[in-house]
């Protein structure tokens, strides 16, 4: 230990004596809080011009009828229109209740079936390292591949997808078409992203599995509790913070989630799985109505803001039970 | 050692000799949609070096991405491109948004006259506003939307025989929207060579400009007009006549019958796909592809044969094609007008036709040979004598997208009638224009 100040000692007096005079003397008279900022200083600089600068900068779009695409015909300041607009367009709102079936249902048999393979997984059967990488293969894939080759598996006519369907159930494989579909369409998204994405709320549910202490379960046994009661009682209390992490992030991920259903749907047929993320970059980056998309953002941050906070209370309660 | 030494540093100076020549060469960059046409171009192009000593550099981005990609570097004044393609409803936005060189003096200085380029060419690539004489473009590839068809089953005996009997006319293609229709029928779920094949391959797609560019074929074919008088927004009673709910209930209902499965989000490349695969016994697509269509190995030939867009209560096809300008943002412009300049050569002219590239030259397109110079050439000229076009405005983006949705709606999606879907299309238009001030 000794030996390992006295070469930290040299490391910092090696410093000390590279350190040109004149910047030694202006750093001698600063305090430790100084210094701090002073080392801290280039992050917040890139945090305020990555980060808060163009936060700002849309809030203040969203006032006005600017298009970047005919920046030199200016702007003008047109109060809350932009918001009352949004709030007024029946598009919008339908594409509001698209995302939230999507994010509804991918959430619900994401954690079903994420919790439920941690579970098996963490029986530690013979192979459970393999089929753990196994499952853990489609969230490594990206989600533009993902999607391009699920366009393919659900094809009526050549699709592995519809072939397997007719197959279980004796139906003519090109009778019915995943993303053609009006009905079938908001499902085929929802299995989509459920395939890639369970690996994921799978592997934080088996660090929560497996950071429960076996002398709980052997203390459990000893009193003689059924299987199904220390599973109410140890197992599901204690992986419930990591799964309602889990299901935090993949909620967050979900609103905004954007490559993979444009990759599978491009928002269609029509418009039944046109997601607001969708919506968002056609109205910015197509239409060019940059006020209104502003406006348009800003109600989606405040919304996915509000709810993640509520959200991260109700975890923290949870974690102080 | 001492002629290693030397070696090295004779190699040395070779290698930044040739590095700095290099540097020091013209180059300009070309950009454009990556299809059959721009590897024509590549070749012509290479014409242009060998007079001019520049280099040509080419910029091609897929149809899909093609207008994002490319408005993304126009609005954010990118230096990439120093000459472009540019999509023929761009042209409002290029001009008033300064993102292309006006082209008057430069015509007016070289003698290259407009009068020499087809006028449905001059009026829809090269002016701004419409019809005036403000040319921001030179026409460089003409283009519509038309038909190819299955010549070899069109002529089996049987299959002819059969079709007479149905509908009392030969099996040839189609003179009216509603024959095609017919025909189309007749193929669907037909068990040909061994194979269960469709009716017709139509443009669906929903993201870029596919399901209007397809859908406009029947509507113009219908009469449609976006405004009446032409140039004053006046669209109630225009946009949804009863003549353009016919039309859309008519695209939709060959959506419905006639396309192979899962043809719900298709376009340029789907219908090649559909056609080369042997699936469908007709399919719509732009006339650029049907030089490369004539020559594939397996339906080419004998076995394909072209028509242009059918009328209904007119003859009309839906304008594609594009039209050369320079880029305002460009550092190499009087290089750019150097290429336009030799680019509007007659002689040039005849070499884009016969690598593959449609010219808009009247030196090309009114030599009385011209007709026979390919199968489809005489259906090339038909097609660009009615040519229409979408909106041409600055906004065009902001109307298109509201179209692709409206009409993906109602033919896919199956929402609301065709009425609705107009009637919620003049809405969105109205309030874009609205905001642009002009109504």
């Amino acid at each position: 230990m000794k030996e390992q100040k006295s070469v930290v000692q040299k490391i910092a007096d090696d410093a000390a004596r590279a350190t040109p005079d004149n910047v030694a003397r202006q750093v001698r008279g600063l305090s430790d809080k100084a210094i701090a900022w002073i080392f801290i200083s280039p992050t917040v600089i890139l945090l305020l011009a990555i980060n808060i600068f163009p936060l700002i900068w849309t809030v203040f779009l969203s006032f006005t009828n600017y298009k970047a695409n005919r920046a030199s015909r200016g702007y003008e300041f047109i109060g809350l229109r932009n918001y009352e607009r949004i709030l007024n367009d029946s598009d919008i709102w339908h594409t509001l209740q698209v995302t939230a079936h999507f994010l509804c249902w991918t959430m619900v048999l994401q954690t079903l079936l994420g919790f439920g393979l941690a579970w098996l997984i963490n029986r530690h059967f013979r192979g459970h390292g393999f089929w753990t990488t196994v499952i853990l293969l489609p969230m490594m894939l990206s989600p533009a591949v993902v999607g391009n080759f699920w366009t393919f598996l659900y094809q009526p006519q050549i699709g592995l997808f519809n072939y397997a369907v007719a197959f279980i159930t004796g139906a003519d494989p090109s009778s019915f078409q995943m993303i053609g579909d009006v009905n079938l369409a908001p499902w085929a998204i929802v299995i989509v992203d459920t395939w890639m994405w369970t690996p994921y709320v799978m592997l934080i549910c088996l660090a929560g599995l497996r950071s429960i202490p076996d002398y709980i379960y052997e203390a459990a046994e000893v009193d003689r509790a059924s299987k199904w009661r220390q599973f109410w009682s140890i197992t599901l209390p204690m992986v419930l913070p990591f799964l309602m992490l889990a299901i935090l992030f993949r909620g967050i991920e979900n609103f905004k989630m954007f490559d993979l259903v444009v990759e599978l749907t491009s928002g269609g047929p029509g418009s039944v799985t046109e997601l607001a993320s969708i919506n968002l970059k056609r109205e910015a980056f197509e239409k060019w109505r940059t006020g209104y998309s502003s406006a348009f953002a800003v109600i989606l941050f405040v919304t996915v803001f509000g709810a993640a906070n509520i959200y991260v209370k109700a975890l923290n309660a949870v974690k102080r039970r | 050692m001492k002629k290693l030494l030397s070696l090295l540093i004779l190699s040395t100076a070779i290698s930044f000799g040739g590095a700095s020549g290099k540097a020091q060469a013209e180059e300009l960059t070309l950009c454009w949609a990556a299809w059959d046409p721009a590897n024509a171009l590549v070749e012509l192009s290479k014409d242009f070096t060998a007079e001019s000593g520049i280099d040509m550099k080419f910029e091609f981005v897929p149809w899909p991405n093609f207008a994002d990609r490319m408005l993304n570097e126009l609005n954010s004044g990118g230096k990439l491109c120093d000459l472009i393609i540019g999509d023929s409803q761009w042209i409002g936005g290029g001009a008033e948004n300064g993102h292309y060189i006006k082209l008057n003096d430069f015509f007016d200085a070289e003698g290259i006259s407009m009068d020499d380029f087809a006028p449905a060419t001059v009026y829809a690539y090269s002016t701004w506003p419409k019809g005036t004489p403000n040319y921001w473009a030179l026409p460089a590839m003409g283009d519509a939307n038309g038909w190819f068809y299955r010549k070899d089953w069109f002529s089996k005996p049987e299959l002819q025989a059969e079709f007479k009997e149905k509908y009392g006319r030969d099996l040839a293609p189609p003179k009216t929207q509603l024959e095609l229709k017919d025909i189309a029928e007749f193929f669907q779920e037909r068990e040909m060579d061994g194979k269960k094949v469709y009716g017709a391959a139509i443009f669906t797609e929903r993201g870029s400009e596919g399901i209007t560019m397809g859908a406009t074929g029947a509507l113009y074919a219908w009469d449609f007009a976006y405004d009446d008088p032409p140039g004053s927004y006046q669209m109630e009673g225009v946009v949804n006549s009863d003549n353009a709910v016919e039309a859309l209930e008519f695209y939709k209902e060959l959506y419905q019958c006639c396309t192979p499965p899962g043809y719900t989000d298709s376009y340029m490349q789907e219908s090649l796909d559909a056609f080369k695969s042997g699936q469908v016994a007709m399919a719509m697509n732009w006339f650029a592809f049907f030089p490369g269509l004539y020559k594939d190995p397996q339906v080419g030939g004998d076995k394909i044969g072209f028509f242009v867009n059918p009328g209904q209560k007119v003859e009309a096809s839906t304008l594609g094609g594009q039209g050369i300008s320079v880029v305002s943002y460009s550092e190499k412009q009087e290089q750019s007008l150097q290429y336009i300049k030799w680019f509007a050569q007659p002689e040039v002219q005849k070499k884009w036709w016969s690598l593959g590239g449609y010219s808009c030259h009247n030196a090309v397109l009114n030599d009385p040979g011209f007709a026979d110079t390919a199968p489809f050439a005489a259906d090339f000229l038909n097609a660009m004598g009615g040519v229409r076009d979408f909106w041409q405005e600055p906004v065009y983006a902001e109307l298109l997208l509201a179209m692709q949705k409206r009409l993906h709606d109602y033919i896919v999606a199956d929402q609301g009638t065709a009425k609705e879907a107009l009637d919620k299309l003049i809405e969105d238009w109205t309030e874009v224009f609205q905001d642009e001030g002009k109504l």
